[in-house]
């Protein structure tokens, strides 16, 4: 390589940077992304990455997206207005540590519009946008009972923050609906995505006899282990089949796709306006991967259940609900536990043996 | 045929002040070749990834927070490392210099107590900072364990009490039970400086560290101790400097700062406690002490430089839309020429020819 061309190549590329910007007839709509992991977790983040790149794909020149990966709590601010700063029109923030941050520079910047992921906080042009991922859940739990030959089921939390939570007493729910004496083993990592500990999880959890293992963390790893040994296992987040083809029975697949899209409609059309989405099945955000590896009736009672859910006639958190302690949990919405009770669950249901980390 | 490495007798002080640029040019050259290779303009990103963040005076506000605790604790590490005390652990005491001033803040949210509160948060955080930062000295001293091995242990205990502490007794009542505190009143949250956007007086916090440590080093008995035990532990020894005393007091100052830090960048940036408050500042702040060559000086600049590299990171995101996977490589890439440039400026190669 000579270094004539290496400066040359600089200098056209400052040129068409700094130079003759395309002939455009409007100015593309600018959409920034902001994740907590990296876009090749093959889970939270990569999911909400698909969506970008759908964005893309369906607006063309009409569309321009930015992400930044990896970004920490303290990082957050400073990101988030850089975004703001450069042009971008729409910024979603895709973790819940995003919220202060989120909220100050929205502050700053009325005429940008921003969309907080998993939060509730809100402004006239912050919006908030969520699954309803227990929905889900309920229907592995029915799966793993109906699998599982030792009766004892795993699963790997992330955290003992109320969305997890809320995701276990939906898994174990569905489980005492097929048998009542379903036994539940938990282990927490301490991470959205690590791996190495999601395996060592999984390995002492079919070490107490688990032979079906669910996961709230980001990565396929536990799959993989799981495959190893022949336990069976869910994916979650994204279609995780590819990682184990003979023992993964279905997978939660987060599907934001649909919601950036109409959010980035809104604003070309502009009508943007700063709403509070939590969808599950109904709404199309999360999609349950097809039910492999299990036998057919099974698979059919848990498509029964999928629609069932989706259409409002069977809700996971259906009163009576039983705290671990035996004690009724008071039922404040109708006949079913309110959002507000989903959203901030903080208690175990009767039946999991372990106690809630507090 | 092997290369060795033979120190100098003589080392040039051009050579010395000259080092850490010719790293930088070095870098910038190789990084961008990568660029060019990738089939993208090396100039455009050297403009995006170092010219505008100069340029930009929003840029330049960022860059001196982002520099704030990284200076802070390397400007306190300097003392451990100039008497040869190896304290990894400014991460540890960063979070419980956080812990102890939080807690202030904490105990008197909403009650509309007064100006007091600040000063109050940031003393109780050197405390902190310094009580925990005695803990590996006094193992070291009374049980003769490696300070290296105690305080990098500590950071674990310290990561999991704060983590304790906002899932459980700190927790915001009113936040759906999600790991984090009440976001602090106005009282104990650091103020602005006017006409500075969201910059903090915090910043002028790391100025004053390095001033007064400018004046310890230089001009006080004390400074003069240390480098003493530092440079020839036996001669302070016969001159009667007692080396407990210097390993206590040195471990505190440090995480009496590191402490300091900590309670800055809570109290400044996130404005309440989450289960994790720092991106590693206790950690890289032990290259900017290096890449300042232990002068407060030198740490104030390799601080803005490194706060630099990773702000132009973010824009090199942004922008160019380069892989951040990129600008970590290149932070490395600027360490490993620092150090090489070092190491060649006090040594010189000599190519020994064995025969077989």
């Amino acid at each position: 390589m000579k270094r004539r061309d290496f400066v040359a190549a600089g200098t056209i590329a400052v040129m068409m940077a700094f130079g003759a910007a395309p002939a455009q007839a409007a100015d593309p709509v600018k959409v920034g992304f902001v994740f907590v992991g990296p876009v090749g977790d093959f889970g939270w983040t990569y999911q909400h990455n698909q969506g970008r790149l759908a964005i893309e794909e369906t607006f063309g020149d009409r569309v321009e997206t930015t992400f930044i990966e990896s970004v920490s709590g303290a990082d957050a601010e400073r990101v988030i207005e850089q975004l703001a700063r450069t042009g971008h029109d729409l910024i979603f923030t895709t973790s819940f540590g995003y919220m202060e941050p989120t909220i100050r520079v929205a502050e700053r910047f009325p005429d940008v519009k921003f969309e907080h992921a998993t939060g509730f906080r809100r402004a006239d042009n912050v919006a908030t946008y969520n699954a309803r991922f227990h929905e889900g859940r309920y229907i592995l739990g029915q799966i793993a009972a109906e699998m599982s030959e030792t009766g004892v089921i795993g699963y790997i939390g992330a955290f003992p923050i109320p969305e997890v939570t809320a995701g276990m007493n939906a898994y174990v729910l569905g489980a005492q609906s097929v048998n009542p004496d379903i036994e539940l083993r938990v282990v927490y990592v301490n991470a959205w995505f690590d791996p190495a500990r999601e395996t060592d999880a999984a390995r002492a959890l079919m070490d107490q006899g688990a032979d079906v293992i669910a996961q709230h963390v980001d990565s396929p790893a536990a799959m993989q282990t799981a495959a190893d040994r022949g336990v069976y296992g869910f994916g979650q987040a994204s279609d995780m089949i590819d990682f184990a083809p003979d023992t993964l029975l279905t997978s939660i697949v987060n599907n934001w796709t649909d919601y950036y899209l109409t959010r980035v409609q809104a604003v070309l059309d502009g009508t943007w306006e700063p709403s509070d989405t939590w969808g599950g099945l109904a709404a199309d955000m999360i999609r349950m991967a097809p039910y492999t590896n299990m036998p057919a009736d099974v698979a059919e009672r848990a498509a029964a259940t999928e629609e069932a859910i989706r259409s409002g006639e069977l809700n996971p958190f259906t009163c009576p609900i039983f705290a671990q302690d035996g004690s009724e949990v008071p039922c404040e919405g109708d006949g079913v536990l309110s959002d507000e009770q989903v959203l901030g669950m903080n208690f175990f249901v009767r039946g999991i043996a372990d106690r809630l980390p507090n | 045929m092997r290369i060795e490495l033979a120190p100098r007798t003589q080392v040039s002080p051009w050579g010395r002040a000259l080092a850490p640029v010719a790293a930088l040019i070095v870098s910038f050259a190789i990084a961008g070749l990568v660029i060019w290779l990738m089939g993208r303009s090396p100039i455009a990103a050297f403009q995006v990834y170092i010219v505008d963040p100069l340029m930009d005076p929003w840029s330049l506000r960022e860059i001196a927070m982002k520099a704030t605790p990284l200076v802070i604790i390397a400007i306190g590490l300097s003392y451990c490392f100039r008497a040869n005390l190896w304290n990894i652990g400014a991460e540890g005491q960063f979070i419980v210099g956080a812990i102890f001033g939080s807690g202030l803040a904490l105990a008197v949210h909403g009650s509309g107590a007064g100006i007091w509160v600040l000063p109050a948060m940031l003393i109780l955080a050197m405390i902190g900072g310094a009580l925990y930062g005695a803990i590996p000295a006094f193992l070291r001293l009374r049980f003769g364990v490696n300070e290296i091995l105690t305080s990098l242990f500590l950071v674990y205990v310290a990561q999991l009490l704060l983590d304790y502490l906002v899932r459980g007794p700190w927790r915001d009542p009113m936040g759906f039970n999600f790991p984090q505190s009440v976001v602090f009143d106005a009282a104990a949250t650091l103020p602005a400086i006017a006409g500075m956007g969201r910059v903090h007086i915090g910043v002028i916090f790391a100025l004053i560290a390095v001033a007064v440590t400018m004046i310890v080093l230089g001009r006080t008995l004390f400074g003069y101790r240390l480098r003493v035990s530092g440079d020839a532990p036996r001669a302070a020894r016969f001159a009667g400097f007692s080396q407990a005393r210097t390993i206590v007091t040195v471990f505190c100052i440090s995480g009496g700062l590191a402490g300091l830090a900590g309670m800055i960048e809570v109290s400044g940036v996130l404005r309440q406690l989450q289960p994790s408050i720092s991106p590693g500042y206790g950690f890289t702040a032990i290259i900017v002490a290096f890449l300042g060559r232990l002068n407060p000086i030198g740490i104030l600049i390799a601080g803005l430089i490194m706060a630099l590299i990773l702000i132009g990171g973010e824009n090199a995101q942004i922008i160019l839309r380069l892989p951040l996977d990129l600008a970590l490589a290149f932070q490395g890439l600027v360490l490993l020429c620092v150090l090489s440039a070092d190491a060649l400026v006090t040594n010189r190669l000599r190519i020994v020819r064995v025969r077989a």
